[in-house]
């Protein structure tokens, strides 16, 4: 099952690398990783989602609140939620295939950020099933580079992951 | 004028760091000076509150630490210089971590602003200690000393304890930079709160269970001894007549000699702790963490049992084997509320059920009870620590190595006391045996120190004989010398028809002429009617140190010993014999 970690962090060097490097020892998986401090720049935080069944889960969020600098954590995915990836995709344009691009860009609420004569660069934001709904629909037209900012997410309503 | 007389004083890093050490009560600090360390060093020659101990190797020094912690409950303190000094400390950081014991690190750094330029000594510690230790912690201003120090000490010392890496690059230690110095009372994180005492609820349907059992069972481990509960562990089981075994981390949380303690369990335990925990009804764990040294294979771990499990850490808990009541806390206060419970609802057991559970019991007490082979030609290494534990009155501080000669120990010395065992478990390190011993003998000198090891795990830390004679460390060693790495020869044995791929030992040191090389009495025995005379010389040379190289059975292996993939009742019993 996969699983939207958030973690509030103390912003301290070495902190960041406390919590990968618990996913690498211990055999954890980490499909994606985000990290920025917050409002209050004493505390960063993550958003990590992994995947394993529920022991495993358990076991992930107990070793994390082990972790000294780990302040509070919350697993987004067992209640409802919010979540967004931001992807930036540069695509080879011929101009013919311009319009199609714009057109299917449209669809998914995509911006087409920068232009060059050969390129368009489209920015795209979504869940991630969405983002990779939107690379399949570029089939056939030259992919040249992508990037994914890594899932972010937050939970609805009046629920809270705050000190 | 009183203004003046508040001024807090105006000292340097390397000052304030001494003068931590000496607020936290720190008496001895184990180490090895270098280049990055030397102004601290300068200032610990300029006081006299904190004393330090020059071991050979900084792998002993991070042992003694350690062995301080296990026999005192309060954490040692290390000084290491950085690069090379550092990375030798890393086996015996590690070895802390995995028995959770509370020790502080103390680790030279180059300047700041070399960091990072693969500078001469410069290791990455933060990275190196990361995965083995509670936490580490580099000090960025040296006016935050006193601080760090405070809360290196408060996170290995509580909860869950465990090692405290703290680097210090040399910069922050300056003699000429001074700062005033003040240290903190207390200290309180808001990220981290380990002081469970346990959900009340939780423990009276613990009680409750475990009042309705009919094959009650009490497994208790090394949290036991370093939650200082076997006061109450004691009480508790008395009051409810139920069996006890101990972990190899937790012997003497429950006393040996009592007719209600069944032996140690797992891997190497005896024949009557296995079956009884297969066979429970509840299992009640008490500071145990489901090792897979203890529950062989996992699926076929006691298939009966309903789990009642208590420990401060959450993530020992369901970790391996479910527990079906889990109870967060330290486990004092735990045992604590759960006498009161009993105390108020005067609950007992069926009286009849128990009474057939221990006539089972003692059934399964005479189907092993600890025999081993008798031999005319060689001494036993079992008889030697009975003998031991007859010399020294079952009271002395026994440190071990890792092997064979540690399971003997384990097995034949029946410990009575809490903090009196003291042995790496969890990462199984030899060469912990001797500095082990020392850290021992140095904070309890009127104490017997006794270190029962191999001649293949002395040789690992041997350089301390040296460390011993300058501090007047006089331990006694118990050197079991079966001419092999035993443990891995009985392997060899059992699994790969005895082909002896580097087991044996050649070329042994004359343990007595090293010993005597290094200002120290050695004795020699290799024939039984020797033992008891070199014994009782041995013991009566109060004064030295005395290394007793005793010859015996390299042929022995250690039994019981469970099938490896099996239940934990699936035990070879002997070299012929199965369950
Ligand atoms: C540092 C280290 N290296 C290797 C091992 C693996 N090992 C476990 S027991 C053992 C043999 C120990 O031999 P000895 O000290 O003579 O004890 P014996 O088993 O013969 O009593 C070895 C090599 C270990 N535990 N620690
Ligand atoms: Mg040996």
């Amino acid at each position: 099952m996969r699983h939207i970690l958030s973690v509030l962090l103390e912003n301290e060097s070495g902190a960041l690398a406390r919590v990968v490097g618990l996913f690498a020892q211990r055999g954890y998986n980490i499909d994606s990783l985000t990290v920025a401090a917050t409002e209050d720049p004493t505390i960063s935080r993550l958003t990590l989602v992994t995947r394993g069944d529920d022991q495993v889960i358990e076991q992930i969020t107990k070793q994390l609140h082990k972790l000294i600098e780990v302040v509070k954590l919350a697993d987004l995915s067992e209640s409802a939620h919010i979540e967004r990836e931001l992807m930036m995709v540069k695509v080879k344009t011929t101009a013919e295939q311009r319009e199609e691009v714009k057109r299917c860009a449209d669809i998914f609420r995509g911006q087409i950020i920068d232009i060059t004569a050969n390129t368009y660069t489209i920015q795209v934001v979504g869940t991630s099933d969405k983002l990779e709904a939107f690379i399949q629909a570029l089939n056939g037209t030259q992919i040249l580079e992508t990037v994914r900012s890594g899932v972010s997410g937050i939970s609805r309503g009046e629920r809270t992951l705050s000190l | 004028m009183t203004s003046q007389n508040t001024q807090p004083e105006l000292l340097s890093g390397g000052a304030m760091l001494i003068r931590a050490l000496a607020d936290e009560g720190v008496e001895y600090v184990y180490g090895y000076p270098g280049g990055a360390v030397l102004h601290i060093y300068d200032a610990m020659f300029q006081q006299h509150q904190v004393k330090h101990v020059l071991v050979r190797h900084e792998q002993a020094a991070t042992h003694m630490a350690d062995a301080y912690a296990r026999a005192s409950g309060k954490a040692g303190v290390v000084l290491v210089t950085s690069g090379p000094g550092a990375t030798n400390a890393v086996t015996g950081i590690a070895t802390a971590y995995m028995d959770s014991i509370p020790m502080v690190v103390i680790c030279g750094q180059v300047m700041s602003h070399l960091i990072g330029d693969d500078a001469f000594q410069e290791t990455d510690m933060l990275g190196i200690s990361r995965p083995i230790v509670k936490h580490n912690m580099s000090v960025r201003r040296p006016e935050d000393i006193p601080y760090l120090v405070k809360k290196a000490f408060y996170i290995a010392q509580s909860g869950r304890p465990g090692p405290v890496v703290l680097d210090i690059p040399k910069d922050m230690t300056i003699p000429s930079q001074k700062f005033p110095y003040e240290y903190p009372k207390d200290i309180k994180l808001r990220s981290y709160n380990p002081n469970a005492k346990g959900h009340p609820g939780q423990i009276k349907k613990a009680l409750t269970t475990l009042l309705a059992a009919k094959k009650p069972v009490l497994y208790s481990g090394g949290g036991v001894i370093l939650g200082q509960a076997s006061e109450e562990l004691t009480t508790l089981a008395r009051k409810l007549n139920i069996p006890v075994t101990n972990t190899l981390m937790g012997l003497g949380a429950y006393p040996a000699s009592d007719p209600q303690f069944i032996g140690m369990l797992g891997m190497h335990g005896s024949y009557e702790a296995n079956q009884v925990m297969h066979n429970a009804d509840v299992i009640f764990a008490v500071g145990a963490r489901f090792d897979d040294r203890v529950t062989n294979a996992t699926k076929k771990f006691c298939p009966n049992a309903t789990i009642i499990h208590i420990d401060i850490d959450p993530a020992s808990i369901s970790k391996t084997v479910n527990a079906h009541i889990p109870i967060v806390g330290l486990v004092k206060p735990v045992l604590q509320e759960m006498l009161q419970q009993l105390e108020k609802n005067q609950g007992q057991l069926d009286q009849q059920a128990l009474g057939h559970w221990w006539q089972q019991i003692q059934q399964w007490r005479e189907v092993h009870g600890g025999r081993y082979e008798q031999s005319a030609a060689h001494l036993k290494p079992q008889a030697v620590i009975e003998a031991v534990h007859r010399h020294t009155k079952g009271d002395a501080y026994v440190t071990s190595d890792v092997g064979q000669h540690q399971m003997f120990a384990a097995q034949y010395y029946k410990f009575d006391k809490p903090n009196r065992w003291i042995n790496s478990g969890g990462l199984g390190t030899m060469g912990f045996g001797l500095p082990a011993a020392m850290g021992v003998k140095l904070h309890y000198p009127e104490a017997e120190v006794v270190c029962v090891t191999g001649e293949g795990s002395i040789q690992m830390n041997i350089q301390e004989l040296s460390t011993c004679k300058q501090y007047g460390l006089n331990v006694k060693i118990i050197n079991l010398n079966n001419g092999y790495l035993g443990m891995v020869k009985q392997w060899q044995d059992m699994n790969y028809d005895s082909r002896y791929s580097s087991s044996y030992m050649d070329s042994l040191p004359d343990f007595v002429k090293l010993a005597e090389a290094y200002g120290h009495v050695g004795i020699r025995v290799t024939k039984a009617e020797e033992l008891e005379p070199a014994l009782e010389r041995a013991f009566a040379l109060k004064d030295k140190l005395v290394f007793l190289d005793i010859h015996v059975d390299p042929t022995e292996h250690v039994y019981p010993m469970q099938i490896p993939g099996g239940a934990m009742n699936e035990m070879f019993l002997s070299k012929t014999e199965r369950t």
